[in-house]
């Protein structure tokens, strides 16, 4: 096991709405190491990318902590908060709409660096842009050219080096390449594994397709509205799912191998119920095969079934 | 697969264009795809391919003006669509050739029950009596597991995944001979997914129907296809059976590529082997082969001519020079 660089502990967000309390992040704990890659997995509206800005106080916490290298940013002032936005960058999901249409790629790069370099010349930003250009796979001559004129996956290798630009020591990485072609995708998978082991970034890879995640991460956690309902080493987790719906979610994958289509798989009925107010007990109970009585009443939490491998279920646990 | 097979839909050499203010975009470049009653073809290729717009040229639903078909046949059991009045269309549309589209959000009109756009269809296709459309609008709704009582509701009171059922409710009222199907699974998150293949695998095997279904995701071709069909840059530049295509050795260096860009769930690979590069410009005929300048085996011939079909095996066949010489040994 590495040194930590991210822990979040009993971390919280609520939304108000009219209907009630939305439990958008409820009680999510988590370790990512340095150089390391923790994929999180689940559902749409699960709270993955939810989980992802606050932790970056992108959205303001409900209650809980989150530690970067031993100190609880949530408690940090706007000044502390300013510094370490450097160390802390993140990578959106849709390359079209978190790039700004009227600001040149070499802009966009180059933004960061006015912030928070100050001490740089307008010569060492220039040469620090077509720096960033090159790792990123971007070729020079695009420096001028506006966000529209390139395709999806340019785009995201812009995105990937603006958040480059202050040699971050986290990335949170949500759904940089479901909106992107699979050829496409395979580029920037690659450029995101080899950013890691050059510079040792560690990142926190948000997304809903399990074999993107299997390939990137070296831990999973898995999330159901709100929760982390299991977390372990990636092989471990594929080799022995514990949860009803790890279980699930890992045969609902189309695999690509037609002598496969006839195994017998177990879908699982229904839909994600409301994440307002929800019923004390498993949240997956509603949908799961084998929930008892004691399993929509009583809470369950997330225990260390065997080392590394965290579990949240009473019945397998 | 049956040895008899019934043919049911057979396109050759469809081109389609898209007039805009300033370019000519050759969408698809001389087509050919042949489809059998009862089966499942499944039509890959990135964004771009012009998957969509052999969909909706084969429903004569390209946008009016703009797109246009320049060339080619698409013969549908006895009717030439490229040929047919429009109140021909209109009588196949819904009735003989349905579509289901990629977004259940936009594709349901948000000011009628779902129950509404279901008899329209319905209605449309001769059905008068008001029992007998009420009757099947429940017939329909429970066949996609929605519970009747639902279809006083609006579109916006379903989840994403009821949403597309209802979609799929609709493409089926009329018991079509064709379904296509463009992207059906892709918005839908993976338990929802598995929910409605199961689904529609049951519904075809009902009602024999045939089906195009048009994916990006190899995953669910395995799942699903009886035979591939993969597109680039407007043309097929492979197809086969299913087995074909996932298991045989000589293959197009595009469907290679395609296949070498899939995370593997079962290998423990670290590096992918995406395909370098992107899809040609659309507005740009292309002299030679339209994947030559991404293929690592391209050579001069393949920059000056265009590829002519191999066939590698009964009912496997590729574009692409590469063959030229094995197919003559």
């Amino acid at each position: 096991m590495g040194t930590p660089l991210v822990e979040v502990r009993h971390l919280k967000k609520y939304f108000h709405t009219p209907r009630g309390e939305l439990h958008a992040v409820d009680d999510v704990n988590l370790t990512i190491n340095k150089g390391e890659t923790l994929g999180v997995v689940g559902e749409s509206g699960c709270g993955k990318s939810t989980l992802g800005r606050t932790m970056l106080r992108l959205l303001p916490h409900t209650s809980g902590e989150v530690l970067f290298e031993g100190n609880d940013i949530l408690q940090y002032d706007a000044r502390q908060m300013k510094a370490l936005r450097q160390d802390m960058q993140m990578i959106f999901q849709d390359p079209y709409a978190s790039l700004d249409s009227r600001y040149t790629v070499s802009q966009i790069i180059e933004e960061p660096l006015i912030l928070c370099r100050k001490e740089m010349s307008k010569e060492d930003r220039n040469k620090r842009v077509k720096e960033l250009m090159d790792i990123v796979g971007l070729a020079q001559r695009f420096v001028n050219t506006y966000p529209h004129e390139l395709d999806g996956g340019r785009r995201q290798r812009i995105g990937v080096a603006r958040a480059l630009a202050l040699n971050p020591k986290f990335i949170v990485c949500d759904e940089p390449v479901s909106a992107l072609d699979v050829s496409i995708q395979a580029q920037i998978l690659n450029l995101i594994m080899d950013l890691q082991d050059e510079m040792g970034l560690a990142y926190m890879f948000i997304t809903h397709d399990l074999s993107v995640v299997k390939h990137i991460s070296n831990n999973i956690a898995v999330m159901y509205l709100g929760q982390c309902i299991e977390r372990a080493p990636t092989e471990e987790l594929f080799a022995h799912p514990m949860h009803p719906y790890t279980k699930a979610l890992l045969a609902a994958i189309p695999v690509p191998d037609p002598a496969r289509r006839n195994q017998q798989r177990e879908i699982i009925r229904g839909e994600v119920t409301s994440p307002i107010d929800p019923p004390p007990g498993c949240r997956f109970a509603a949908r799961c095969p084998y929930a008892t009585d004691e399993c929509r009443s009583k809470p369950v939490e997330l225990k260390e079934i065997s080392p590394g491998h965290f579990l949240a279920c009473a019945k397998f646990g | 697969m049956s040895e008899n097979r019934e043919k049911l839909l057979e396109i050759r050499d469809l081109s389609v264009t898209y007039l805009t203010d300033d370019a000519t975009l050759y969408a698809v470049n001389g087509l050919d795809l042949d489809l059998y009653r009862g089966e499942t073809l499944g039509l890959v290729g990135e964004t771009g391919a012009g998957k969509t717009t052999t969909a909706t040229a084969i429903m004569r639903l390209l946008p009016d003006r703009v797109g246009k078909i320049t060339s080619g046949t698409i013969q549908f059991d006895d009717v030439d669509i490229t040929a047919a009045s429009d109140a021909e269309m209109r009588a196949i549309r819904g009735r003989r050739i349905s579509m289901i589209f990629q977004d259940p959000m936009t594709c349901l009109n948000p000011v009628l029950t779902v129950g509404d756009q279901i008899s329209e269809v319905l209605e449309t296709h001769g059905i008068r009596d008001k029992h007998e459309l009420e009757s099947r609008v429940d017939e329909m709704l429970s066949l996609v597991g929605i519970p009747p009582e639902r279809k006083k509701d609006y579109p916006h009171q379903f989840s994403g995944g009821m949403k597309q059922r209802v979609g799929i409710a609709i493409a089926l009222a009329c018991e079509p001979e064709l379904i296509l199907a463009d992207e059906p699974t892709t918005a839908l998150d993976v338990t929802i997914q598995a929910q409605v293949l199961a689904l529609m695998k049951e519904l075809r095997e009902k009602l024999n129907t045939a089906m195009l279904l048009i994916t990006h995701d190899l995953g669910v071709v395995a799942e699903v296809c009886d035979s591939v069909a993969i597109m680039y840059a407007g043309e097929v530049i492979e197809y086969g059976s299913v087995e074909q295509i996932f298991y045989n050795e000589d293959h197009h260096p595009y469907t290679k590529g395609l296949f070498g860009s899939i995370p593997s769930m079962s290998e423990g690979q670290r590096r992918l082997h995406p395909i370098d590069g992107l899809m040609p410009d659309p507005s740009i005929q292309i002299e030679g082969c339209a994947f030559a300048d991404r293929c690592p085996h391209a050579t001069d011939l393949c920059r000056a001519e265009k590829p002519v079909t191999h066939t590698l095996e009964e009912g496997h066949i590729v574009k692409c020079h590469l063959f030229d010489k094995k197919e003559v040994e």
